[in-house]
């Protein structure tokens, strides 16, 4: 509709005026899947470390922002249903949620393609649908059916996505970071053009094969980009009563490292660009995201022993990625209030459509106890507790 | 992968058991095809998702086993005019190592070596020598003294499809790589449902050497053994060397190759042409009647000696390398134990939680009605190995106290 299409593409403050006239007469005007550049500027400027840091300024359009908000409001919505299932007691263990990090994710993804890789620790909920994770499969495997994407058996903190190369969901801190290491060598090995963005959080960044592997990257010459989500707390700590230097970005010593607003989505995506590039013709780079946790570390972890309520609400307040994109959609004229409010109704839908989903799934069969111990089966034969009951050939 | 539940009626897998005196390390075809131990009173049927219960002998493959009845020792034993006559051609343990590997990576691009100074130094216990200057830096890679890290880099790239050979330049520095060891390795195939497989093959020289002090004399398949998900394989022959560092580089499981320090100059003839080892296979050594002798690595050249004594003793053991530490060839030692009906495990590990004390509870468990005596363990002592020579010859099963075991056992 032509009035429609003056409207979304006039960047100027005009269009203001026929405003209420075009929500009178559009009734239904779709949402803008305008890629006419946007340019923005990111809400702080990068700090560099051993090079150029990238440009204030980034280009985007009415598509990618629609797309972030959307896939923002997915995370959030999907992270807090995680909660109340947690407390219903449908998710057992540990659940480690995403919820104010979620700029990082969608970030992320806006700058890479599925040939990239992806590494993460535990808190993986979000990245695995960043990666095109199915609702479905990622409330199956919280509550240990076989939908699931690891079919039950990994839980939260072992998503994986062998098709969208996300290689995981890893409870061990720090060991991530070699293993992401191996990915960059096997990229650089078989002349891929791709990268891996290795994910980490400020508490692992003390560990010591994280320098090893960077170390072995930086000599190799590795597609490597090692990312800090640094969200100032590893798990009950804080980050200056754990590193003497919490300046993670620059503790690559000879790798350079770019800090970055990691609740800025589109200051995440120009750094990641920006390492995608460097780490292909140059090594390896460290990326410093300065992310925050709504949530406390984990469902067990009430996350306000060692911060102040205030703290939370004021970064809720003033730095939420969501409200970010929303002030920008809003302020560019990308949809209205309501479009936006209805989006996030539709997607409660989908997530609470997913959550039923899963419940009706079935637990996995007992013989699959003893399957994927081995790639190929042995022969091998395992024992049930009274060694005569349940006699199973490992598979 | 298909499983199968006691009690469930199907027909039994009657296992094609050939004669134990001609049980010699086959050549047999990679994927692992076997059926199961048929067991007193159970049935249950092994399926596989290729829908083959049977045992998979290639033809071609019967080469007649090579007694060694020598301790480690480095002399041929073919004279120089005989040797250009038979078949095959003779190497050193290393050699073989060498050839499989080379072999391998020559065979799939997608081999790639790493560790510390395997490339331009070629090895410290020259397996690698030769393969940099073949291949490149990025096939054969030199990695810093960081095993927590290169490990974990072999995995990850294990999970994209690449098919690493990991060196620790002693087993005991791979403790550093537990982690990775056991968690990513051994269980991703697991926590992710089955969709990373890990190609890797992590070996390295191991075991009590010539008083090379406690922290470089470790056996670390016992504290490997519980991981699951892994395979673990001890060589102690070139040419059971050569044959399972191939089928460990062509396995799709993670599988341990543990070598040990003192028999690497080994040298023995192996055939041309292209072989590889069964993983899960054991190795009859030497059939007998009276006494089962289940060893592996080095202890065989220790039990071998003392079979010397035994035999002018009148006594006749059967000695089983049991070559697969994980899992245990339990058809072939229960094969045995039903002949014999006497067990004897002479092994490197400690007293302690060791592979001996594995076996003794998987053969107490399994054959149990087939034993006419305890079995008896003959491990390493439970000490940090010492410097002193005679000291440490004392904290490894000797030849002698074979002898004196067999000679009680069999009373």
């Amino acid at each position: 509709m032509a009035l429609s299409q003056l409207a979304s593409s006039s960047p100027s403050r005009s269009v203001n005026l026929l405003k209420p006239l075009l929500s009178a007469i559009s009734l239904h005007r779709p949402i803008s899947t305008d890629t006419t550049p946007i340019t923005v500027e990111t809400s702080v400027p990068f700090t560099a470390h051993q090079c150029e840091a990238p440009s204030r300024t980034v280009q985007t359009n009415a598509q990618e922002l629609l797309n972030f908000f959307r896939d923002m409001a997915v995370m959030r919505r999907m992270e807090i249903a995680a909660d109340s299932l947690y407390k219903a007691k449908l998710i057992r263990g540990f659940c480690h949620l995403y919820d104010g990090q979620e700029a990082v994710a969608v970030g992320m993804e806006a700058a890479l393609t599925k040939k990239d890789c992806i590494i993460t620790s535990y808190r993986d909920h979000c990245t695995f649908v960043g990666r095109d994770g199915t609702l479905l499969e990622v409330f199956a495997e919280l509550m240990g059916r076989q939908a699931g994407c690891s079919k039950g058996k990994g839980g939260s903190m072992h998503f994986y996505k062998k098709d969208s190369n996300f290689y995981g969901g890893h409870g061990i801190v720090g060991a991530q970071v070699p293993l992401g290491c191996g990915l960059a060598f096997a990229q650089k090995y078989c002349k891929d053009e791709a990268v891996t963005f290795a994910l980490y959080g400020d508490g692992a960044a003390n560990q010591g094969q994280l320098f090893e592997a960077l170390n072995i990257s930086a000599l190799w010459n590795l597609p490597a980009i090692l990312v800090c989500e640094n969200n100032h707390y590893g798990m009950g700590t804080a980050e200056w009563r754990a590193a003497k230097s919490p300046a993670y970005y620059k503790r690559g010593d000879y790798a350079p490292g770019l800090k970055v607003d990691g609740m800025d989505a589109l200051a995440v995506k120009q750094a990641c660009a920006f390492a995608k590039e460097h780490a292909l013709k140059n090594g390896p780079i460290i990326l410093e995201m300065d992310t925050y946790r709504y949530h406390g570390h984990s469902m067990s972890d009430p996350g306000s022993t060692y911060r102040t309520r205030d703290e939370i609400t004021g970064v809720r307040q003033e730095r939420d990625p969501i409200e970010r994109i929303r002030k920008l959609i809003l302020l560019h004229d990308l949809a209205t209030e309501k479009e936006l409010k209805d989006i996030e109704k539709e997607v409660r839908k989908e997530v609470d459509d997913a959550i039923a989903q899963a419940k009706e799934n079935p637990v996995p069969e007992p013989s699959k106890l003893f399957s994927d111990v081995y790639a190929k089966g042995l022969g091998v034969e395992s024992f049930g507790a009274d060694r005569k009951e349940v006699r199973a050939t490992l598979a | 992968m298909a499983t199968s539940f006691h009690g469930v009626g199907a027909a039994v897998a009657a296992l094609s058991s050939s004669p134990s005196n001609s049980f010699d390390s086959k050549k047999l075809l990679c994927s692992p095809r076997r059926s199961f131990p048929v067991r007193k009173g159970a049935s249950f049927v092994v399926a596989r998702s290729d829908g083959s219960v049977n045992f998979d002998l290639n033809p071609k493959a019967r080469r007649a086993q090579q007694l060694i009845v020598n301790a480690v020792a480095t002399k041929s034993d073919s004279s120089p005019a005989s040797s250009s006559s038979k078949p095959g051609h003779e190497l050193l343990l290393f050699e073989a190592l060498r050839e499989g590997l080379e072999e391998e990576m020559d065979r799939d691009p997608r081999v790639c070596v790493m560790g510390e100074d395997v490339g331009h130094y070629g090895g410290s216990y020259k397996v690698t020598r030769g393969l940099a200057e073949k291949f490149g830096d990025l096939r054969v890679l030199d990695t810093p003294i960081a095993e927590n890290s290169f490990t974990g880099m072999g995995i990850g790239a294990a999970m994209t499809g690449l098919r690493p050979v990991v060196e620790g330049m002693n087993m005991g520095f791979l403790l550093l790589a537990f982690n990775q060891i056991s968690n990513n390795c051994g269980m991703l195939h697991y926590t992710s449902g089955g969709q990373f497989t890990i190609p890797i093959v992590i070996r390295g020289p191991g075991g009590v050497g010539r008083q090379l002090g406690a922290e470089h004399s470790q056996r670390l398949e016992s504290y490997f053994q519980s991981i699951p998900g892994i395979q673990m394989v001890a060589c102690s022959t070139p040419y059971n060397a050569k044959g399972l560092m191939k089928a460990a580089i062509r396995s799709e499981n993670p599988v341990i190759l543990f070598e040990h320090v003192l028999l690497y100059n080994l040298k023995e003839r192996i055939p041309d042409e292209d072989y590889i080892c069964n993983l899960e296979e054991a190795e009859m050594v030497r059939p007998g009647e009276h006494v089962t002798i289940l060893t592996y690595s080095r202890m065989r050249y220790h039990v071998m000696q003392a079979a010397k004594t035994l035999v002018n003793k009148g006594y006749d053991p059967e000695v089983i390398d049991i070559r697969s530490l994980k899992p245990f060839d339990l058809h072939t030692i229960g094969n045995s134990v039903k002949k014999t009906h006497r067990v004897l495990i002479v092994e490197e590990c400690m007293r302690t939680g060791g592979i001996g004390a594995s076996l003794t509870a998987a053969v107490t468990e399994n054959f149990h009605d087939y034993l006419d005596a305890p079995i008896m363990c003959l491990s390493s002592q439970d000490v940090p190995t010492p410097y002193a020579g005679t000291l440490e010859e004392w904290t490894v099963v000797q030849p002698a106290q074979i002898v004196t075991a067999v000679e009680q056992l069999c009373k």
